[in-house]
């Protein structure tokens, strides 16, 4: 085993959030944008992880007054739809033990959460990770569990890993995975959203490599900038993009390649569409996204839950939606329409101990991460 | 859950590796991951799941990205800026 000393491991992170680098990076982007002569410029990031290093670093409040930086349909967990949740209850309901990632438990469908259900009996289990799922089966030999998976192309090649592994025969997969590059699609297609430019995210272009943009920049005409997590990455990603809107340069620009490469992680794109195969549904609050979600493909029927069970979903739908729910503007949040302290009930009747909708749910959620960390400091009035 | 982090492998072992994340330690399945990997080496991890190898050189590879970015600003204007602000906020005083 080498052993580094851990000073120096601890410098070479810091070095992803040096505060000098920042700065000039702020300046860059302030000179670049003030360049374009146009305001607001509008560009979209589809992932919760960049919203959160965003909100939790600050840098919002750094961003020149005329970008708009807008946070598109990132959190898996937000636009989940309805039924889908509602499938997951129905199974709980029905007496199999439900494995899932900690958010999705507290995310309504059209009645009830997996909590809800908990509450009324049934067995619903946290896990922090697939192989967990299938650890739970083993010791639960006499039980049902099905893993209720979700998460984008990045979480499924997990999923993907454990259908392929050997698995106990009490074991089962609910996908509501999704596939983030065709709602990329549709948000780009959206007239009220006007994006110029897209930062994409750097963990799923892991895995499916920025190559995967380029027919999309073809088709659209709007640069991508693949941008990592760190707060520099996300700084010298958005000065990048915001050059390409400048220099009305549509291409894709790999600004994080310490982790995407052209081609991304070949073995783990053949597990995902060895497992998967990508059909049509709705995104909540989205739209019908055409190949967006992923679903387990027939050679693996026999460990997919929606055809080892039925799904009882009408004896859900007798319950009535929440009034709240028709004021709640998910929705327009993910399509870049609205920020979250548009919403009337944000911070008011939807808080994250009891939120009405799906982005107060989820820590990568825009209202969760608004709520938190304050979104959008004004620090002039400081 | 969506949440990538980067850890340094401290031991590897049939198909799992346990690696250290600043303090805590935890056993990630290496199924899907890029490149066979060895003690010392930084991965990324997704929800139990190495997805990449993080070469030593590569984290350079970014860092020199920036550098670019920043050379393209004229390298006088960085300093006024900078003498700007400063006149700035003495003359509020």
């Amino acid at each position: 085993m080498i052993e580094e000393p851990r000073a120096e491991v601890a410098l070479r992170q810091l070095k992803f959030r040096d505060p000098d680098t920042a700065r000039r990076l702020v300046r860059t982007l302030e000179r670049v944008t003030k360049e374009i002569g146009r305001s607001p410029v509008s560009v979209m990031h589809v992932c919760g992880s960049h919203e959160q290093a965003i909100s939790k670093f600050g840098l919002r409040a750094t961003f020149p007054k005329d970008l708009n930086v807008i946070m598109g349909p990132g959190c898996p967990v937000c636009i989940t739809d309805m039924p889908e949740v509602d499938e997951g209850v129905a199974l709980a309901r029905q007496g199999c033990v439900i494995a899932s990632y900690g958010d999705m438990l507290r995310v309504r469908g059209t009645a009830l959460s997996l909590n809800d259900a908990q509450a009324e009996g049934a067995t619903v289990e946290v896990v922090y990770s697939a192989t967990q799922a299938v650890e739970l089966a083993r010791e639960m030999p006499d039980r049902e569990v099905v893993f209720f998976a979700t998460g984008f192309e990045t979480t499924a090649v997990a999923t993907a890993a454990i259908v392929r592994s050997e698995l106990p025969k009490n074991f089962s997969v609910l996908s509501a995975h999704k596939y983030i590059p065709p709602a990329m699609e549709i948000v780009a297609e959206m007239p009220e959203t006007r994006v110029e430019g897209f930062l994409a995210a750097g963990h799923a272009a892991t895995i499916t490599g920025w190559g995967i943009f380029e027919p999309f920049v073809e088709r659209h005409r709007i640069p991508v900038v693949v941008a990592g997590f760190e707060p520099l990455d996300i700084l010298a990603g958005l000065a990048r993009l915001v050059e390409l809107v400048r220099d009305e340069t549509p291409t894709v620009v790999n600004m994080f390649p310490r982790c995407v490469t052209k081609e991304g992680n070949l073995r783990a794109q053949e597990e995902l569409w060895s497992v998967f195969r990508p059909i049509g549904g709705r995104w909540r609050g989205i739209a019908h996204v055409p190949k967006g979600n992923l679903r387990l493909r027939d050679e693996w029927a026999h460990v997919d839950a929606r055809r080892r069970f039925t799904i009882d979903l009408a004896a859900l739908w007798d319950g009535v939606p929440p009034a709240l729910a028709a004021d709640c503007v998910c929705g327009d949040i993910m399509s870049g329409i609205s920020t979250p302290t548009d919403c009337k009930l944000f911070g008011r009747e939807c808080v994250p101990d009891a939120p009405v909708g799906a982005c107060m749910v989820s820590s990568e959620g825009a209202c969760r991460i608004w709520h938190q960390y304050g979104g959008h400091p004004n620090l002039e009035a400081l | 859950m969506c949440l990538g982090v980067p850890g340094r492998v401290v031991s590897v072992r049939e198909g799992f590796a346990e690696v250290d994340f600043w303090g805590v330690r935890r056993e990630v399945c290496l199924d899907i991951v890029d490149e066979p990997v060895a003690p010392g080496d930084y991965i990324l991890n997704h929800v139990g799941f190495a997805i990449r190898r993080i070469p030593a050189e590569d984290i350079a590879q970014t860092l020199a990205l920036y550098e670019t970015l920043l050379a393209e600003a004229p390298s006088n204007d960085l300093m006024v800026a900078d003498v700007r602000g400063e006149i700035s906020a003495t003359g509020k005083r």
